[in-house]
């Protein structure tokens, strides 16, 4: 929008320059430089070894279940994430501030303690354990187990990203498109949907990043069997206690290119879509 | 295309109001708040923020339901309709126009989301925006989007969408209210002429007193949720019932005076009491342009000239009467005769206003 991005701007000669060398130093320690060791570690015995490395059936079947994750936990965290957006800024109710706080707990408590919860509810000596022992379901040590801790860590990233711009643009359109006759549900699809559209593929967007990259909580839920319960970033461990760098660092290689591709679409939602997105991913 | 609904004959009652309460937890937005409109009548809802009328107008649209009280439109139930069954043409202050539609997609909604059966063809939909864009002048511009046109248009827009539905109400929240004076002035004058070519019950909610008394055919003035009169923009003005309505309709000055027997006493000054007045100890209202002046010899009260301010068509004169300060005004190039700056006159309010003491 024409509208924003006046900013001023402070100017300090030298200084500038100064702070830039300083974050291109850090940028360059601490994001270049292991990226180019992961590729480099994973290309150590050559690109045969690495596709070997990503032939091999755990690997495969680790990337199969990252994507199954994935696949089940963030659609379901986008509807939850528009729908606790949507009641948290369309709607006055009492206890607003603390579903608030509750969707943003997941921010603040240890991914540990998000995986723990589950096997606390569900494992074998947990609260529901025994019922479930008996009707034969499983829930930890397995893929439900693994989506439940990866659905509860990656709650927050699409409500995060909806609830300031949805506040932004507060409730007269759909008033508006009450008042002219829409339905409940075409407002939602005609009016709503389509003014948080950038907003919501940026939320799916880290959201999705960090369900294929969520280590802690699905490393307490998992049991780390092989071909079975390890999901991509839990494989990358196992293969480097085994001393087997290259799978390891090949491994690795996917969820940093997974890592690599989220950041250019991001950037690009930002720079073409930045009038869309919340106040703070404007530029 | 008409947008004249059959021709009425009788002046029926349209909106009637009874008793509608509102409460926000333990804050009243509206106290037992009842009146009427007439069908076809441009009624202005005028008070300070805080005062209700906002939320009296969201009842009316359907999207604030009041906690008692009853609400009819030509006979109808309308609380019993839920908010698009209602099909009132609301207008709201920051224009809420769909952002990512173009002005025709914009002013096409309410038509396009209609049941299929009752929905218009295309050709019948672009012929309906086309009409409304040119009856809010802006034939050329149906391919621009909300951000790409300026307030007013905006607000036109607004319109002609609210309109595009033949709306049986026509709701405007402060519609005016994010413009500058210039075009304000300008809508103001088109929007009343829009009213009566449509023909439609028109409801305006207003700070702006002026807007007000200008727009309305009648004027309702609420307060802390409380409907405080309701009449001709002329009555209200010319016979504010409390010294709130007084204040809020314009500037006022105010004196401490006594009735006794018919007669007004304010400090030296005797004169006739208007009809009607209250008895005993009683404030004086005035409006600080409707004065007589007179020589410091003559009949009034005195008042001891401080400053003469030109500003604009208008004269500003500081002076103290009875020990308080008062701004006065007069209109026009040149001076009430006597009111010279560091000598006393003579005044005398024309029309004072008197409301009990106290």
């Amino acid at each position: 929008m024409s509208l924003v991005g006046n900013t001023f701007r402070i100017r300090l000669p030298g200084i500038a320059p100064l702070m830039v060398l300083v974050s291109a130093l850090a940028m360059a320690v601490l994001i270049v430089l292991p990226l180019v060791v992961v590729f480099h570690d994973a290309l150590a015995k050559g690109l045969d070894a690495y596709l070997a490395a990503l032939r091999e059936p755990d690997a495969i079947a680790a990337v199969k279940l990252t994507l199954l994750v994935a696949a089940i936990a963030v659609p379901l965290n986008a509807v939850f994430g528009v729908a606790g957006a949507w009641t948290i800024t369309k709607f006055e109710f009492r206890g607003k501030s603390i579903l608030l706080t509750l969707i943003d707990l997941p921010f603040s408590i240890s991914p540990v303690v998000s995986g723990l919860v589950w096997v606390l509810l569900f494992g074998a000596q947990g609260l529901f354990g025994t019922w479930l022992a008996d009707h034969g379901l499983k829930v930890i040590f397995a893929v439900p187990g693994l989506v439940l801790a990866t659905i509860l860590v990656t709650f927050p990233f699409v409500a995060r990203e909806l609830i300031p711009l949805m506040q932004e643009q507060g409730a007269d359109e759909e008033a508006a498109a009450l008042t002219l006759g829409a339905s409940g549900f075409t407002m939602f699809r005609r009016v709503t949907l389509p003014n948080i559209r950038w907003a919501l593929l940026y939320g799916v967007l880290l959201c999705n990043a960090r369900a294929m990259g969520e280590f802690g909580a699905v490393s307490v839920v998992s049991g780390h069997i092989r071909g079975l319960t390890n999901t991509l970033p839990l494989h990358v461990e196992v293969l480097y206690n085994d001393y087997d760098s290259v799978g390891a660092f090949t491994a690795a290689s996917l969820l940093a290119g997974l890592g690599i591709l989220t950041l250019v679409l991001k950037s690009v939602l930002e720079w073409r879509h930045s009038g869309e997105l919340s106040a703070s991913r404007k530029h | 295309m008409s947008f004249r609904p059959a021709a009425s004959t009788d002046e029926a009652l349209a909106l009637e109001i009874r008793g509608v309460s509102k409460q926000y937890g333990r804050f009243p937005a509206l106290k037992n708040v009842s009146l009427q409109a007439r069908d076809r009548e441009f009624l202005a809802l005028l008070g300070p923020s805080g005062s209700g009328k906002t939320t009296l107008l969201r009842v009316l649209a359907g999207l604030e339901e009041p906690d008692a009280g009853e609400v009819r439109f030509g006979g109808e139930d309308f609380l019993a309709l839920p908010v698009r069954q209602r099909k009132v043409g609301m207008v709201f202050q920051h224009y809420a126009l769909f952002r990512h539609m173009t002005v025709a997609q914009n002013i096409a909604f309410g038509l396009t989301v209609r049941k299929r059966s009752e929905k218009p063809s295309r050709s019948e939909i672009a012929d309906r925006v086309a009409d409304l864009l040119s009856l809010v002048q802006m034939e050329d511009l149906g391919k621009r989007f909300p951000a790409q046109l300026s307030g007013g248009q905006r607000q036109r827009v607004a319109l002609a969408r609210a309109l595009a539905i033949e709306p049986r109400m026509l709701l405007l929240d402060e519609p005016f209210g994010a413009l500058d004076a210039q075009v304000r002035r300008e809508l103001r004058r088109w929007l009343r002429e829009l009213h009566d070519r449509a023909g439609v019950t028109t409801v305006f909610v207003t700070h702006d007193q002026e807007e007000a008394l200008d727009l309305a055919d009648r004027v309702a003035i609420l307060k802390d949720g409380e409907l405080i009169q309701l009449g001709k923009p002329n009555e209200v003005y010319e016979h504010p019932a409390t010294p709130f309505v007084f204040d809020f309709l314009g500037q006022s000055c105010r004196l401490p005076g006594m009735v006794d027997g018919g007669r007004l006493r304010v400090a030296d000054w005797e004169t006739a009491a208007p009809a009607g007045a209250p008895q005993g100890a009683v404030e004086v209202f005035f409006r600080p342009d409707e004065v007589d002046f007179a020589p410091a010899d003559g009949a009034g009260l005195v008042a001891q000239i401080q400053g003469i301010a030109r500003r604009g068509p208008d004269v500003r004169i500081d002076c103290l009467v009875e020990g308080a300060t008062m701004e006065l005004q007069a209109h026009g190039p040149s001076l009430p005769t006597g009111v010279t700056s560091g000598l006393p006159v003579r005044i005398r309010p024309q029309r004072p206003q008197l409301y009990p003491a106290g």
